[in-house]
């Protein structure tokens, strides 16, 4: 009979082993690949003798730096606004929307389960030269020519990521308001604060962990875009993302793409790492 | 003896924080919602047009789109495909997420906080570095790219959310509910098996719902992964970019959205329910 010291290496060695495999080996083959010195598709077999070269590429490459603090721009743009939206969302669904809480949650995450591509597609539809904002605007005399300002722009790339984040950036927030002790609330009032103050003193220090999740849930998956710029962006909206898509497709330098993927992984994690500090990822799991 | 002005709050009384100055928190709300749902109106709207191309004005109603999507094998083929990988790795990910959850939770061992921390990990990695990264590891490995490598890489992500969802429900269970098992006789596997896992069942169904999720309208990662054959957001990417018959890929993508929207659903009811 198995006891429960025995039980586990069961429990342990299956997760350990496709971690191992699939997450920690494809980080280390990165590491590996944009050591090489050589361009192209190399081939993996081949020895090599380890070399900054790639790096050297990356950080000497005016264009890559720049798209590279662009992108870093557009994601904190991104993330700082999509979570100043969200909050007021997810404090209506806390404290306001009472019985009805599950059913406005629900509302509000059924567009985010629809295809992210085709609500893209539909943007790109209502803004577009032929859309129905620039018919409105020409049929109601305001201008003469279409804008298309509204497309294939940065502005459109980052307008069009804050939109589709509010409800998931909405979502650590709301758990960790509901964690809030309505029993603080009611000490706060009796110490004498008003509606203001409470929030202030209170609900937002409270509700901070939550909100920098957020952030970061929106963030990360930002700053390595590269399938909105492509759609929205056109070639004038790329974004960093792009750059590491393109050395691994058309463009074919591998450790040249590995090594930009590893600048990008490492600011990254610095990020977080600097953030973690303060938050506990297990109170705002969603 | 003096009197201070207390805010005293009313049983029921919403006006926890900005309450009393009623910010128009619920109009905020609604205006958000409009601007979500305006987009799959427009994309509901086109599904039954009779346009060729997505522009306006509409020129007509007909079911033509969802009748060329039945005579459509590739399109059928990409959402099969989708449905599929989903399927897979919605199911590894609840599978190993459940299994981090109950050694992490109910074990004090070496490395108990490095397993879990790797389980979670994936979460800060961006799609475009975890692409990069399995393609290398294919590449190594001289694996080809399938639809198997794109359910593999659906598991590396979706493994954060099946941890997180399965551990919040394992913590709030009493670890005597297993000792009360194994007194009576019980293995500890059988007691996991017969008393804990019942307990979690609709944890582990909202954890496989959401990782499904995650997996189905995925494309940053997958089109790193996939082979000759796509998965429908792949090929959607494909035809969005280059130009293709959008018409029948929107009937699909409504078909689709049915589904994960049917899912979405059920995965909130049950992460809201007590058991």
């Amino acid at each position: 009979m198995l006891g429960r010291r025995g039980t586990l290496p069961v429990l342990v060695g299956p997760p350990l082993v496709w971690l191992a495999l699939l997450f920690v080996a494809p980080l280390i083959l990165i590491v590996a690949f944009s050591l090489r010195p050589e361009a192209g598709v190399v081939s993996a077999g081949e020895p090599w003798n380890p070399s900054l070269v790639q790096y050297g590429k990356v950080v000497g490459t005016p264009a890559f730096l720049r798209l590279l603090g662009v992108s870093a721009l557009m994601a904190l743009g991104v993330a700082v606004v999509a979570t100043m939206l969200a909050y007021p969302v997810a404090y209506f669904l806390a404290f306001r929307a009472r019985a009805r809480a599950t059913l406005f949650l629900a509302l509000l995450l059924v567009p985010f389960a629809a295809s992210y591509l085709l609500r893209i597609m539909a943007w790109k539809l209502l803004l577009g030269p032929a859309g129905a904002v620039n018919s409105l605007l020409s049929a109601a005399g305001l201008i003469g020519e279409p804008l298309d300002l509204l497309l294939y722009s940065r502005g459109a790339v980052v307008i069009t990521l804050i939109y589709v984040w509010i409800p998931f950036a909405s979502l650590p927030i709301l758990a960790s308001l509901q964690r809030i002790e309505r029993s603080q609330l009611e000490a706060a009032a009796d110490l004498g604060a008003g509606p203001w103050t409470r929030f202030l003193r209170v609900t937002l220090p409270l509700s901070l962990p939550g909100a920098l999740a957020a952030f970061f849930m929106v963030f990360i998956p930002t700053v390595g875009e590269y399938v909105t710029p492509t759609l929205i962006g056109g070639t004038g909206g790329i974004m960093y993302g792009n750059l590491i898509q393109d050395f691994f497709g058309r463009a074919g330098n591998w450790p040249l793409g590995a090594a930009l993927a590893m600048v990008m992984l490492i600011l990254t994690v610095i990020g977080v790492l600097v953030a973690l500090r303060a938050v506990d990822l297990r109170r705002v799991a969603p | 003896m003096t009197t201070r002005r207390t805010h005293r709050l009313r049983h029921g009384d919403s006006a926890i924080g900005v309450g009393r100055t009623r910010l128009p928190l619920g109009t905020f709300y609604v205006a958000v919602l409009a601007l979500l749902y305006l987009p799959i109106t427009v994309l509901f709207v086109f599904s039954f047009s009779a346009n060729s191309r997505l522009s306006f004005p509409i020129e007509g109603f007909t079911f033509d789109q969802y009748a060329g999507v039945l005579a459509d094998p590739s399109l059928l083929g990409a959402a099969r495909n989708s449905l599929v990988v989903a399927a897979a790795a919605a199911t590894a990910a609840t599978v190993l997420g459940t299994l981090v959850a109950i050694a992490t939770m109910r074990f004090r061992f070496r490395g108990r906080t490095a397993l879990l921390g790797l389980a979670v990990l994936p979460l800060i990695v961006p799609f475009a570095v975890m692409g990069v990264a399995i393609f290398l590891l294919l590449v190594t490995l001289g694996i080809p790219k399938s639809l198997l490598t794109v359910a593999l890489g659906h598991t590396v992500i979706a493994l954060p959310y099946a941890t997180l969802i399965v551990l919040a429900r394992i913590s709030g269970l009493d670890p005597a509910l297993e000792d009360a098992a194994m007194d009576l006789g019980a293995s500890y596997p059988m007691a996991l098996r017969r008393v804990v896992l019942p307990l979690m069942r609709t944890a582990l169904i909202a954890s496989w719902l959401t990782s499904f999720v995650v997996s189905f309208d995925e494309v940053a990662l997958a089109v790193f992964l996939v082979g000759g054959e796509p998965t429908f957001p792949v090929m959607l990417y494909g035809r969005l970019r280059f130009g293709g018959q959008l018409p029948e890929l929107i009937a699909m993508a409504v078909l689709l959205m049915l589904i994960t929207v049917g899912l979405t659903l059920l995965a909130l009811r049950l992460r809201r329910s007590p058991a």
